[in-house]
């Protein structure tokens, strides 16, 4: 019983932690429905700001409780005009942007504040130097409990006691909750809408900072904090119900407290079980626990989808000589080269099965990498295990990635908008978490060596050909998709879903039949780039890998069929050419994201297609 | 007369204490034309949803050429011959007004599954001949976004045709349009008809289309039927007089 008691305790202390993060977070999206990855960017910089303020408020009158509140309370409120700096130079811009440009956005805010943490303070984790009334100790039922954890407990439902108040007794809290409710309304009652926003983002930002100060004497502030966190946060957001505070609340209380129990109990899945328990509340409360369906299902967001047209012929020319261009540089470039290539034509397999689901189908996924870890690891484990060459292993490799595209995809399909996407990251944590606790299977993050080609492929240029032929055969064959029948029914269903299931579409069979197609691609190029390299880490299905493939898109634009070719030459390019050789390439990545956003949201192919259409006098949508 | 394409039997639905439809019968033969009218809020779109499943009716009974439609997805219910326009206008904006139409053509002679062939190469010739009997031929090649509204609607009832149907189901199919264009798209639409002897459900708020078009007349408010007759009975019905002009409009909502 004992031991049952300090694990709930222990799970009451960082349900806390999580709840300040969580209900920032959920406030934010309530009001202006931005999903902000800088989130627990902001969270992090709470525990640095906080690991500074603290310590010279400490040196200056002694090393006082009083003190360590005020250095606490006055991190956070930096924080939140860093986030509200945020806001009104970068999120106004977009607020009428599809979800997926916000959410990239932000991203590219997360690694912006990676790197000017790094500058600023350092690789190393800083801990905060512990006085005594820090460190102590409470009896409990026979053991010892920190002090420090018991008061992190209270807090929790202290802040949602003063979050009640501000919602229910002033002003601004009252237009908050308005605004979750029915957005439009609110607009319509002549509210300032930008000071609301403001207002909304200092206050999110506010907790996340707070949440960092505050686990600050137990975790010390380090570089991981930003990641590690949002995932959880996105969770919790989810499994409450998007918007909800008191579901943040009741959502924190049970992650924490699986997590606690599960550390004890199954600790091999610790980091899978978070998870599971989210896809099993989505599964059933496809809204969240306490959440309601969006009043308004977000109207057109100002963006129709041109008709798709084949490529021009010089296009297709333009594409061959690339082609033979690529085949031809064993005679004439170096090994390095022949690196580079093979990675770029995985990439473009990679970018073009994303595409697939995101363009035609209107498909979201937050987690493609999942599918080309799955990929990966396929071809590995069945190395390992089953003794399989490389033929087939590359034949493993998508079959293994498709059938979970099949088991995901079955859930995925039933949602949409930002659930759908919380749910793709969501089984790509399962499966990131998966490959990186499950030791003796999969390596873990040691990952599994010696994974190379047959004999008559070890030679680079054959491996170029063989990659070749096999990443851009399969990219042909998406394209071809896109045109074929199966391509224009999973349109229509993207298009109108009432039209499509009027005249006899099955509209979630086709998506699901999709999101395998594009799993199952996207586990032939992992299983390519894991021959090519020799070895699979759990790095290959991490959410930076996931966003990897939307800025490939993206960048491309979403709205050609070219675009993910042309987006994962131009990304991969930017990356090799540019980005590794500085020192800050997270910031210049960053950067490039937000420029990326919010000058040209058609992406690359997209403003080229705009062009020549007007050019020609074709008419666009 | 022969037995009717479609029957409904007593439906019924309600939306939290809406009484949407109350008890609601009608019949639709062969080559007839129905309107079913009524001001805004009568029910009108429900009765259509509840027909091809859209909904599902609280009771009542729904059939298509003796066949019941209980439990049946509206996708089903499109492939047993039950071809519909929308109020508010569904298309895909993504393709041409041809595209359109083929895609409606792919799913009804089930060549959807197929993944190498060239969608745009598929039924073109028929689409095409669907295109010319709406009188949509030169617009083809445009993309579907760009339409303007009437033209979206005469689409619509290229698309509502494709699958051959039985029954042709029709919701304000002129709404948007200009009074000239109304009537020339209903006469169309009767012609159509009576050439493939289709049973034809329409509503729609201009009466003057109403009553040059129409073989019977059906009138709801407040989800029940209260009068059903020719154009001459339903004018000088006591009940209609009521609901239409002590609701002070000669001509419906519009
Ligand atoms: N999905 C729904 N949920 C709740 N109430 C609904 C729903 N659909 C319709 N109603 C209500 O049912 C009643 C009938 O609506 P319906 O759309 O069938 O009317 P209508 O005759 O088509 O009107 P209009 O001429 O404006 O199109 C109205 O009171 C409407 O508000
Ligand atoms: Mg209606």
């Amino acid at each position: 019983m004992d031991f049952v008691l300090i694990q709930f305790l222990t799970g009451l202390s960082s349900a806390s932690a999580l709840f300040l993060i969580a209900s920032g977070l959920t406030v934010i999206f309530g009001v202006t429905r931005i999903v902000n990855f800088a989130h627990g960017s902001f969270y992090m910089l709470g525990a640095y700001l906080a690991w500074t303020i603290v310590r010279a408020f400490w040196d200056w009158g002694g090393r006082e409780p009083y003190l360590f509140v005020a250095g606490v309370i006055v991190a956070a409120i930096v924080v939140s005009l860093i986030g509200v700096a945020m806001e009104m130079t970068l999120l106004r811009r977009i607020y009428r942007a599809p979800e997926l440009f916000q959410l990239l956005a932000t991203f590219g805010v997360v690694l912006i504040i990676q790197d000017a943490t790094l500058a600023i303070w350092g690789p190393e984790d800083l801990p905060l130097p512990r006085p005594p009334w820090l460190r102590g100790f409470i009896e409990i039922a026979g053991s010892r409990f920190p002090r420090y954890d018991l008061i992190l407990a209270v807090i929790g439902p202290v802040v949602l006691g003063l979050l009640w108040l501000l919602f229910h007794r002033t002003r601004f809290g009252v237009l908050v909750r308005a605004a979750t409710q029915d957005r439009e309304m609110v607009a319509a009652l002549g509210v300032d809408q930008r000071k609301l926003f403001s207002g909304v983002f200092f206050l999110g930002s506010a907790l996340a900072g707070l949440g960092g100060a505050l686990v600050l004497p137990s975790q010390s502030a380090n570089l991981q904090m930003d990641l590690s966190i949002i995932a959880e946060a996105f969770v919790v957001v989810v499994v409450g119900g998007m918007g909800s505070v008191p579901g943040a609340f009741l959502a924190s209380l049970l992650i924490a407290e699986v997590q606690a129990f599960g550390i004890v109990l199954l600790p091999k899945i610790t980091l899978v079980l978070v998870f599971l328990v989210m896809a099993a509340v989505l599964m059933v409360r496809p809204y969240g626990l306490l959440g309601k369906p969006q009043a308004h299902a977000r109207a057109q967001s100002g963006m129709v989808e041109p008709v798709l047209r084949p490529a021009p012929p010089i296009l297709a020319w333009a594409g061959i000589a690339a082609l033979a261009l690529a085949a031809s540089t064993p005679f004439w470039a170096g090994a390095y080269a022949l690196t580079v290539l093979v990675e770029l034509a995985v990439f473009v397999l990679f970018a073009a099965s994303l595409h697939l689901m995101m363009g035609p189908g209107g498909v979201v996924s937050f987690g493609h990498a999942a599918y080309f870890g799955l990929g990966a690891y396929g071809a590995a484990l069945g190395l390992r295990y089953l003794a399989l060459p490389m033929e087939a292993g590359l034949v493993m490799a998508p079959l293994f990635a498709g059938l979970f595209g099949v088991v995901f995809g079955v859930f995925v399909v039933r949602l949409s908008g930002v659930y759908l996407a919380m749910l793709t990251l969501a089984f790509a944590q399962i499966v990131w978490a998966a490959a990186f606790q499950w030791v003796d299977i999969t390596g873990g993050d040691n990952g599994i060596l010696g994974v190379w080609p047959s004999a008559w492929a070890t030679n680079k240029s054959v491996y170029l050909w063989l990659s070749l032929a096999l990443c851009i055969g399969a990219t042909m064959l998406l394209r071809r998709f896109v045109f074929s029948p199966f391509g224009y029914g999973l349109r229509a269903a993207r298009d109108s879903e009432l039209r499509a299931e009027a005249i006899g579409l099955d509209t979630a069979r086709l998506r699901l039949v999709a999101f395998t197609i594009a799993a199952a691609a996207a586990g032939l190029a992992g299983g390519v780039y894991a021959y090519a390299k020799g070895s699979v880490f759990p790095t290959y299905i991490s959410i930076p890998k996931s966003v990897d493939a939307l800025l490939m898109v993206l960048l491309g634009g979403v709205q050609t069929v070219t675009g993910p070719i042309v987006g994962a030459i131009a990304y991969h390019g930017l990356f090799v050419g540019i980005l590794q050789t500085t020192q800050y390439w997270r910031a210049a990545l960053g950067l490039s994201i937000v420029l990326l956003v919010l000058a040209f949201p058609l992406g690359i192919a997209g403003f080229a297609r705009a062009r020549w259409e007007r050019a020609k006098g074709l008419e666009a949508a | 007369m022969s037995a009717p394409v479609l029957d409904v039997r007593s439906i019924e639905k309600r939306f939290g204490g809406v009484h949407a439809v109350a008890d609601v019968s009608f019949s639709v033969a062969a080559g007839e034309m129905l309107a079913l009218i009524g001001p805004n809020g009568a029910g009108k779109s429900t009765c259509f949803n509840l027909v091809n499943g859209q909904l599902r009716a609280d009771g009542g009974e729904v059939r298509l050429a003796g066949r019941s439609l209980a439990g049946i997805a509206p996708r089903a219910i499109w492939r047993l011959g039950v071809g519909r326009t929308f109020q508010i206008t569904a298309t895909f904006a993504s393709m041409t007004v041809r595209e359109n139409v083929q895609m409606a053509l792919i799913s009804h002679h089930r060549t959807l599954w197929s993944f190498l062939s060239r969608a745009a190469d598929k039924f073109r010739a028929e689409a095409d001949a669907l295109l010319a009997q709406v009188g949509m031929a030169e617009q083809a090649e445009r993309p579907c976004g760009v339409l303007a509204y009437g033209d979206l609607k005469r689409l619509e009832l290229a698309v509502a045709l494709a699958n051959d149907p039985k029954l042709l189901l029709m919701d304000e199919p002129t709404a948007g349009m200009a009074p000239k264009e109304r009537t020339a798209l209903m006469e169309l639409t009767r012609g159509i008809v009576r050439a493939r002897g289709l049973a034809c459900l329409f509503t729609e708020h201009d009466m003057d289309v109403v009553f040059g078009q129409a073989d019977r007349i059906l009138v709801m408010n407040r989800g029940r039927l209260i009068a059903e007759g020719t154009a001459e009975t339903v004018r000088n019905d006591p009940a209609v007089r009521e609901v239409y002009l002590g609701a002070g409009t000669t001509s419906g909502g519009h």
